[in-house]
């Protein structure tokens, strides 16, 4: 069946772009530029995004609505469609078994579809995207399971089918039914159990639980992350809710306008979120339990990527820019595994260190909003 | 920083009489399936719910629980199978299944989508001169101008000129619903019922349109239903929590309450697998631990459970929740559940209905 996950230690490389050291890592994302190409200006819906996704790793990405992130999905699953066109940048691939590792954004077609289930599988907001409304569940199973093992006979297939619909507890006699046929939320578990049937490396989630309710939610979420401590998949995982990703991530990506503006460990980001708009979406989400303080949000809106802001693109919202945001865009800089794009953490920034409002010990996300940082 | 809440929950004084009351109300439709056999969908089931002048109601719960229903009988666009509802302590009536012109001007109900609501063919002006002609007879264009100013401006969309001329598609998501609001406070209701008011809108503008909806009930004395799915935006708004499951009324209370330590098993699931920031970051397998046995599905209303409608999934069942609805025991202080964990006598046979 299934082999056994064997954990990987913590790599010291780890992030490197070594292709011939990746052994922790399965995917090396570097400078990656996706473009809308229409009749008027390109839009850059993912702009110079570099990231490492290490085996095993649950990454979430959040970010607004048109901040990018299903174009991101959708280029590094392959999926992408005109008018979007990957413009800049690699997707390294490191096959679990020591293979050669493989560019995503030149591979040939032939060589995307051979990863396609078996390494890499994507399970969407939608599942009647990703399930065929006029084909039983099973034979849809049966036809992904066959194509990764040319040897299985057409009733082992649906055997398994049975199986693995039961792993994300779906009776096996469903495999019989059509989609339309099952409710959104068995729907969804089905798709999630297709994508893993061939036991992917790696699982890219866009949106997957945003459709069904909480309680649906969480048993989803749970049965995945039972699957992937015996499978050891890895998962990228794209929401707009910053609240879930705290509790389900290891580590966690800030978009923005198209780019990463922060990235690191969960707890990271929630106790000591280093970019302001990190900071104000960590404050836009009411607390369930612990004491209410008044929230204001983040003032203006996302920007619109057709008419992208000059400098930092936060900088028209931003409470704590200074001079040069509006004109000065800033890179992407790690420190200590915890990367962050805004000037204030540059090392040539602001003249003048910055003590960090949600450093303090008390920091919850209702002590740490700043005031008047606009000066 | 300083430490307020968004409103302090008005002291539960001598109780005022409700601005709108749902006493005992059940929706049922009739529907066809595609092979013409005909059912009844029972979508609300023995609702009762008070809405005070300066409070908020959240009512949460799953898709498909009833809370759209119960806010359209509750604003008029639906007739009640039966039960009562009261504006002011009047029984609404309604004649050819609508209710009178007054009754809209009192009830104004806000909807999940702020982009199909407003009329796209014209300016936010006109969509927000329509009400205030029709309701409230304002004529003259200076008058048309100043109190379209005073809404925009209560909803702050400033500077208002900029505003008024705009296009409902040239305006943001929460601009728009902002202008929804605005729409709805021309016509001066004395209730604002809001289905899912922000559910739409991007995380970091949904709390400007809370923190707005919170100053329409502390200043305008307006009374409020917040409709729902999420508890964290329902506790930081409202002063009462009533959690809906399958078409009926659970458990109810102050919010506080109901959320630190529910009565009834679901609303506990509901809290329990609600993502909570402030508890982020900590053991992941602990926070989601449901075993693939656990995956229970919300009942259908066509053909409900008897009994609990909850029972299939609850993990306290009992042999008399499969067969007899649990009456609504009081629990003090506001708060009720309907559960046969806390009717007081076990073994009473007769149902609370
Ligand atoms: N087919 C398309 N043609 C032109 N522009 C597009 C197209 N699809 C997306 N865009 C633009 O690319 C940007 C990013 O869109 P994307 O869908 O990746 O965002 P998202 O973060 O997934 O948003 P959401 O949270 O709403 O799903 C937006 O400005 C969007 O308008
Ligand atoms: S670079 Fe400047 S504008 Fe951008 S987030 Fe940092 S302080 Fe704010
Ligand atoms: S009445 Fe019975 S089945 Fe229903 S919630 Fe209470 S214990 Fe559970
Ligand atoms: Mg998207």
């Amino acid at each position: 069946m299934v082999t056994q996950f064997v954990p990987d230690t913590d790599r010291p490389d780890a992030g490197t772009t070594s292709a011939r050291r990746a052994d922790g890592d399965v995917l090396h994302v570097t400078g990656l530029t996706v473009e809308y190409v229409t009749d008027g200006d390109p839009v850059r819906a993912c702009a110079d995004v570099t990231f490492t996704l290490r085996r095993g790793e649950i990454l979430g990405v959040a970010g607004e609505s048109g901040s990018g992130k299903s174009t991101l999905i959708t280029a590094l699953t392959r999926l992408q469609r005109p008018p979007a066109v990957t413009t800049g940048g690699s997707i390294v691939f490191y096959p679990r078994d020591g293979g050669p590792a493989i560019d995503l954004v030149t591979a040939t077609p032939k060589a995307l579809r051979a990863l396609r289930w078996t390494s890499l599988s994507i399970v969407l907001q939608s599942a009647m995207d990703a399930l065929n409304p006029v084909m039983r569940l099973g034979a849809q199973f049966a036809d992904a399971l066959r194509t990764h093992d040319r040897t299985l006979t057409k009733d082992a297939a649906w055997a398994r089918a049975a199986e693995l619909l039961a792993t994300v507890g779906i009776s096996g006699d469903r495999a019989r039914s059509y989609p339309h046929e099952l409710s959104g939320g068995m729907r969804q578990r089905a798709s999630i159990a297709l994508a893993l049937a061939c036991g992917p490396e790696l699982v890219v989630m866009d949106e997957p639980t945003t459709a069904v309710d909480v309680v649906m939610q969480r048993q989803i979420l749970a049965q995945v992350l039972r699957l992937r401590r015996t499978l050891g998949f890895a998962v990228v995982f794209v929401t707009h809710d910053l609240s879930l990703l705290l509790e389900l991530a290891d580590r966690i990506a800030i978009m923005y306008a198209g780019r990463i503006v922060e990235l690191g460990t969960a707890r990271e980001l929630y106790d000591d979120p280093r970019h302001p708009y990190t900071r104000g979406l960590r404050d836009s989400f009411p607390p369930l339990h612990a004491p209410l303080t008044r929230l204001t949000g983040i003032p203006g809106t996302p920007p619109d990527l057709r008419r992208p802001p000059s400098g930092c693109p936060f900088h028209p919202r931003c409470p704590q820019r200074f001079a040069g945001c509006d004109t000065d865009l800033p890179e992407l800089v790690t420190k200590g595994g915890h990367s962050v794009a805004c000037r204030l953490h540059e090392p040539t920034g602001r003249p003048d260190p910055v003590p960090d409002p949600a450093s303090g010990p008390a920091s919850g996300p209702a002590s740490a909003r700043t005031e008047g940082g606009a000066s | 920083m300083t430490a307020t809440t968004p409103a302090p929950s008005a002291p539960v004084a001598a109780p005022e009489p409700p601005v709108l009351a749902a006493v005992d109300v059940t929706k049922h439709f009739a529907v066809r399936s595609a092979v013409g056999a005909r059912s009844v969908v029972r979508a609300v089931e023995g609702a009762t719910l008070d809405l005070h002048r300066g409070r908020v109601v959240a009512l949460v719960g799953e898709s498909g629980s009833g809370k759209t229903t119960l806010a359209r009988l509750l604003a008029g666009f639906y007739t009640p199978t039966s039960g009562e509802i009261a504006l002011e302590g009047v029984p609404v009536r309604q004649r050819r299944g609508r209710v009178e012109r007054s009754y809209h001007k009192d009830v104004q109900l806000i909807f999940q989508d702020p982009f199909g609501s407003l009329n796209p063919l014209h300016r936010v002006r006109h969509n927000l001169e329509r009400p205030l002609k029709l309701h409230h007879g304002v004529r003259g264009k200076a008058e048309l101008d100043r109190r379209v100013r005073e809404l925009l401006e209560r909803v702050a969309l400033t500077p208002a000129e900029q505003y008024a001329d705009k296009f409902p598609h040239e305006l943001s998501g929460g601009q728009r619903q902002r202008v929804v609001i605005a729409r709805a406070l021309a016509v001066e209701p004395k209730v604002l019922l809001g289905d899912e008011p922000i559910s739409m809108l991007d995380v970091s503008i949904r709390l400007e349109m809370l923190n707005l909806l919170d100053r329409l009930r502390t200043e305008d004395g307006l009374a409020l239903l917040y409709i729902t799915h999420d508890i964290a935006s329902a506790r930081y708004l409202c002063d009462d929590v009533v959690v809906m499951y399958a078409g009926e009324m659970v458990e109810g209370g102050p919010k506080e309450q109901v959320i630190a330590d529910p009565q009834h098993p679901y609303t506990r699931l509901l809290v329990e697998s609600s993502p909570d920031p402030g508890r982020g970051a900590r053991d992941r397998d602990a926070l989601f631990d449901a075993d693939a046995d656990g995956l229970g599905e919300p009942p259908s209303l066509i053909d409900p459970p008897p009994g609990c409608r909850f029972h299939p999934r609850c993990p306290f069942a009992m042999d008399v929740c499969r067969t007899q609805a649990p009456p609504r025991a009081d629990l003090g202080d506001g708060r009720w559940a309907r559960c046969w964990l806390h009717a007081a006598d076990r073994t009473i046979t007769q149902e609370n209905e």
